[in-house]
């Protein structure tokens, strides 16, 4: 037997199963992990900073770049925070707007997750799956807001405008026949409702398809049951929320326990797991695509039948309309002042934590009274997670790295910031 | 009507804390529906011992740790109160802005000796279902330093890094106390107030020397918006005088 040396092993940080840019430095006995050391940072854009360099409408669009694949979640926490510190009311139409664009980035994030995760531990197709139903939900994001990722959505007393009465179609040209046009926009001929609820009825056999991909796998679960395995003290101690702490066994889920917007009024279960390791959170994440689904399909039930505002009328906050603008005095100062200086918070500090679909999404805001945030942080769910590596990944396999970083939902926008 | 009782709650856990702590904490009060202890780094660890193990608290996951430069708290760039009697300044020429701030520019503290550098808790009990926050002040401005509560709550490892690394707040006795999010080799803190936006260096690639250079920024540092900071309110009331126009 030759001699077996322990060795330093530099993972990333361009590596495809890094999710992004991670680098990690495992120190390796054969093929045994014996400390890994994260090193982050290499996606560090200041975010909290230049935030602090300008008025508060101003730095919504940084947050869907945190975690870019989810990105009006992102953008719920600061808007909330910025509500919260202003005592402004939300009209009820946008709070169910928003739990519907929630539960929907939910689904987008946690396909994205799916996709990646199982292409990282070596089943290529799911990867094909939910990226062909992804397509769907972005394609809501582009009707809500014009952008497919970065939507700069939600604005503080509401999201910025309307649901659409109509869907983008697709064009025939040269790549694209008018036949597979049609067929494309077969159900994109109603409003953004109708394409939405079309998705819920389809969305609950796609699962399926995954699960069945899956759920009883023979490598998949070689490759995820009994790995990664965290206990509940140790979920808590380790700053673990989300799907991570209920794989673990812990019912908690901010939208039950300390609701916001209308979750209060939704009919949804908490899936938990039992023995914490990567199977039971992948079984906790499929099932909350199941309970997203059920909550968007509420949120549209209930949207078609109460009109009404989408954003406060409170113009300190909110811009008037156009025509306001156009004819009205009053309108037109309340814009300009609007758009140039912005609106003062008064001093205080907030915290507020929403569940985002990687975990609890906090931001710290401290306001000294004055158009520009003081202080921003930013509560990342995945900085917490990836902080755990060393202890997740301790005496299994460097294949077995791979699935824990899938299984941490690991997305360096919102660790780095 | 749950909202009430959870009033009840952080009213009862700020009336808990002050009876249990005494004047182990400096301040408690309840603004905005949260809870917010202030405490010297002395008491920090016993605290936040009995804050972890105490039935009544059970505080038992820390959720978020970060620092604060309350240096340039109340700064404003442009003068809002005689402003509209002596005419408006160009808001934009304040020297002492952050965003004009150059590399190696010394900027003035507003506050207090002591007052500088905060360390921020946010602590979540699972059992209870609460949220609290401490603020420690560091007590030396030019050598900040609070102690690590790795032991108590592990997940403190990475944000009290974070806090090292961004304002130079130093840990005593934290394990393992490097840079986490800046670049290697990379020189002072870059959330303290008076770190330029614009940063200190940049980097390329050299084609000639053929590896990447650091060179100092060539952006010039600029602000869009100045820094206004109002006091009347008139962003909150909804005013009845407002009402008839």
């Amino acid at each position: 037997m030759p001699d077996i040396k322990n060795y330093t092993l530099n993972f990333g940080p361009q590596h495809p199963a890094a999710h992004g840019v991670l680098r990690l430095v495992l120190e390796m006995d054969g093929e045994v992990i014996e400390r890994a050391d994260p090193h982050i940072g290499l996606l560090h854009r200041g975010t909290e900073k230049l935030a602090e360099s300008k008025p508060y409408n101003q730095t919504i669009g940084y947050m869907d770049r945190l975690d870019y694949v989810s990105m009006m979640c992102n953008e719920h926490g600061y808007v909330l925070a910025i509500e919260k510190l202003l005592g402004v009311e939300v009209p009820e139409r946008a709070q169910y707007i928003r739990v519907m664009f929630d539960e929907i980035t939910r689904i987008l994030n946690h396909l994205m997750w799916i996709g990646t995760h199982a292409l990282d531990v070596g089943a290529m197709t799911m990867f094909l799956y939910a990226f062909r139903e992804r397509e769907d939900l972005i394609d809501m994001y582009e009707a809500v807001s014009g952008a497919r990722m970065h939507a700069t959505y939600y604005r503080p007393g509401g999201v910025a405008r309307d649901l659409p009465d109509a869907m983008p179609q697709y064009l025939e040209s040269r790549w694209r026949k008018k036949k597979e046009a049609d067929r494309l926009n077969q159900n994109r001929q109603g409003s953004l409702l109708d394409f939405a609820e079309d998705f819920t009825r389809r969305f609950p056999g796609y699962v399926d398809e995954y699960e069945t991909l899956l759920t009883d796998n023979r490598i998949w679960k070689q490759r995820t049951v009994n790995i990664g395995v965290v206990s509940p003290e140790r979920a808590y101690q380790l700053g673990f929320t989300g799907p991570m702490l209920r794989g673990s066994g812990i019912e908690w889920d901010i939208r039950k326990k300390q609701p916001y917007e209308v979750y209060n009024r939704m009919d949804f279960d908490i899936p938990v797991g039992t023995n914490g390791d990567c199977y039971d959170r992948y079984l906790v994440r499929i099932e909350e695509m199941r309970q997203s689904n059920h909550i968007v399909r509420q949120c549209i039930d209930w949207l078609r039948v109460n009109p009404g505002l989408v954003i406060t009328d409170n113009h300190k906050v909110a811009p008037p309309r156009r025509e306001e603008i156009k004819a009205d005095m009053e309108g037109l100062i309340h814009h300009f002042k609007l758009f140039t200086e912005g609106y003062c918070l008064p001093a205080g500090e907030v915290y507020t934590a929403i569940e985002h679909p990687k975990g609890e999404f906090g931001v710290y805001l401290v306001s000294d009274g004055a158009n520009k945030p003081y202080r921003v942080k930013v509560r990342a769910p995945g900085f917490a997670h990836l902080s755990s590596m060393n202890e997740m990944s301790q005496g299994h396999m460097l294949a077995d790295v791979v699935a824990i970083i899938g299984t941490q939902d690991i997305v360096f926008g919102e660790i780095d910031r | 009507m749950s909202t009430s009782r959870q009033e009840l709650g952080r009213q009862q856990l700020a009336d808990t804390l002050r009876a249990e702590f005494g004047d182990k904490l400096d301040t408690v009060t309840l603004a905005y529906d949260e809870v917010s202890v202030e405490l010297s780094p002395d008491n920090l660890i016993e605290v936040a011992t009995a804050l972890r193990d105490n039935d009544a608290f059970q505080f038992q996951q820390l959720v978020d740790l970060c620092g604060v430069d309350y240096s340039q708290y109340g700064h404003a760039e442009w003068q809002t109160e005689d402003a509209s009697h002596a005419g408006f300044s160009r808001g934009v020429d304040d020297a002492a802005s952050m965003g004009r701030l150059q590399f190696g520019d010394e900027l003035e503290s507003l506050v207090a000796k002591g007052r500088r550098f905060a360390s921020v808790y946010h602590l979540i009990s699972y059992t209870h279902n609460r949220r609290l926050r401490l603020r420690v002040f560091a007590p030396d401005d030019d050598f900040p330093i609070v102690p690590t509560v790795t032991d108590i709550w592990a997940s403190s490892d990475w944000y009290e890094r974070e806090a090292f690394d961004l304002f130079g707040i130093l840990f005593s006795d934290h394990p393992d106390l490097r840079r986490i999010l800046t670049d290697y080799g990379f020189v002072g803190h870059p959330f303290r107030k008076d770190f330029p936006l614009v940063g200190n260096v940049e980097m390329r690639y050299d084609p000639e020397r053929e590896r990447v250079v650091y060179e100092p920024v060539s952006i010039e540092p600029r602000v869009l918006v100045p820094r206004v900071i109002r006091e009347d309110h008139r962003y909150l009331d909804d005013a009845p005088e407002e009402a008839q126009d």
